[in-house]
């Protein structure tokens, strides 16, 4: 319970008086998971609802594949970018192991298909509603899929929030793709994990109180610009 | 003499569910004298038949051939649905879809839009949520947007049911206008009355298959058919 209380000091005493390191991780950890955020959705918000409204031969194979790639572990993930970007692998060349961007890469590996699952299953509600009327209006493909993604963002938030909680919360691939190197990649989570065990509980805890009070602030901030609550259910 | 106005050829169309005919198999030139009702009792066919003059049925044998050209023909029709189907939108935004659809300019669209929100009735809310209107004005919004396109043929599945009296006489005002203004317009009903009001000439659908086509007068006053006969009578037909 000591130990509760003395991470919320740490935390309360880490952000009253805005501690260089602290910023600097946090920072990080937003651009890294809002990076990994925003090409994961830009990759998985059309494959998702383009599998709802198309039907070809390995759909079904494609979607249990999809579903089956939301619990990829990250460690392996990570493990699988470590030898791609290692200077052995194929892409050692370009050199982005220990960087942040080794880091997003890992964290889109890992959300794209828990964001396309999510969109699928949104997608899936939405195309039967408008199924008639799209193809009575001669759509294409194309329209198609701009019309449910469009008519159908406030479900795809949900599913953008849940990869960006996943990606804000993980560890393993980035550690083992980002290497926690100070001042270089090192984020809120990998700092916890160091801090854990140097046995600076306290730290560790505070480090944890910002992670979650950036989580849920990310949270808030785009349900209030994308209005959610105040236009219901439409 | 009325002018009959082709619509499709239907050549051996043959539509199966689970391996039991709903509709076929049918031979026939479709013309319209303007404004044709479908009628027939439920599951004759009604419902099926329209969806595949308007190309969203799955044949399961046969072929329509459309009036115009068939890469053209779906652009000139409009579909109007027995429930009708709402964008998440504002009533303005659904109005525009079809015609953003279509590359139309903004300014065209936004008098297109005010024009047929007022000529629907809907002016009041233009601004509110689609899915949030009543039943009847729903379904004039459906009406009004399949109209913008200003389609050379309009379908209509049942627009009026479970509509009161009020929204059920400004949709057939808003249709008899269309239809005087040339469009051709192939509706289903149950309603008897509104057939009557309404239709310039009659298909009367049993069993799948177009069993009498006339013109309103002409069927309604003298059926060939027992069938047609008895239906019209109001007497139950299987």
């Amino acid at each position: 319970m000591n130990e509760i209380w003395a991470g919320l000091l740490a935390a309360f005493h880490l952000i009253v008086t805005l501690d260089g390191d602290l910023v600097e991780i946090t920072l990080r950890s937003l651009q890294v998971s809002l990076s990994a955020l925003a090409i994961a959705s830009v990759l998985a918000l059309p494959f998702g609802t383009w599998l709802a409204i198309r039907r070809f031969r390995f759909r079904r194979a494609t979607i249990a594949t999809l579903n089956a790639l939301m619990g990829l572990p990250p460690v392996v993930v990570g493990l699988i970018v470590y030898l791609l970007l290692s200077r052995s692998g194929p892409f050692g060349v370009l050199g982005l192991l220990f960087t942040p961007t080794a880091m997003i890469i890992a964290q889109v590996i890992i959300i794209t298909p828990l964001i396309a699952s999510i969109t699928h299953q949104a997608m899936r509600e939405l195309w039967a509603e408008y199924h008639d009327l799209l193809i009575s209006l001669n759509t294409n493909n194309r329209q198609r899929v701009l019309t449910l993604i469009w008519d159908g963002r406030r479900a795809l938030l949900t599913g953008a929030l849940a990869g960006f909680g996943r990606a804000i919360g993980e560890v393993g691939a980035i550690m083992i793709v980002g290497g926690n190197i100070d001042n270089a990649t090192r984020v809120l989570t990998t700092a916890i994990a160091l801090e854990t065990g140097k046995g600076d509980f306290a730290l560790a805890l505070g480090l944890g109180f910002v992670l979650i009070a950036l989580a849920l602030l990310v949270n808030f901030a785009i349900h209030a610009l994308s209005r959610t609550e105040r236009h219901g259910t439409w | 003499m009325v002018e009959l106005i082709p619509i499709a050829t239907l050549k051996d169309v043959n539509v199966k569910r689970r391996s039991k005919t709903i509709l076929g198999t049918i031979n026939h030139d479709l013309k319209s004298a303007g404004f044709t009702i479908v009628l027939g009792p439920n599951g004759a066919g009604k419902t099926t038949l329209l969806n595949v003059l308007h190309g969203v049925e799955r044949l399961s044998n046969g072929s329509v051939n459309w009036a115009s050209r068939d890469h053209a023909a779906r652009e000139e029709q409009a579909f109007v649905f027995q429930r009708p189907i709402m964008l998440r939108r504002t009533v303005r935004q659904n109005l525009a879809y079809p015609l953003q659809l279509l590359g139309r300019d903004k300014r065209h669209i936004a008098a297109s839009v005010v024009d047929w929100a007022q000529r629907a009735g809907l002016t009041s809310v233009l601004d509110h949520p689609a899915p949030r209107l009543s039943g009847g004005e729903k379904q004039k919004l459906a009406l009004a947007r399949a109209l913008i396109r200003q389609p050379k043929v309009l379908f209509l599945d049942e627009p009026c049911a479970n509509l009161d009296g009020r929204s059920t006489r400004e949709i057939e005002t808003v249709l008899r206008e269309v239809s005087a203004a040339g469009t051709s317009v192939i509706m289903t009903t149950h309603n008897l009355g509104q057939a009557r009001r309404l239709a310039s000439d009659v298909v009367f659908l049993l069993n799948g298959q177009i069993h009498e086509t006339n013109l309103a007068q002409d069927i309604f006053n003298a059926p060939k058919s027992p069938e047609a006969k008895a239906f019209f009578k109001g007497d139950i037909v299987e």
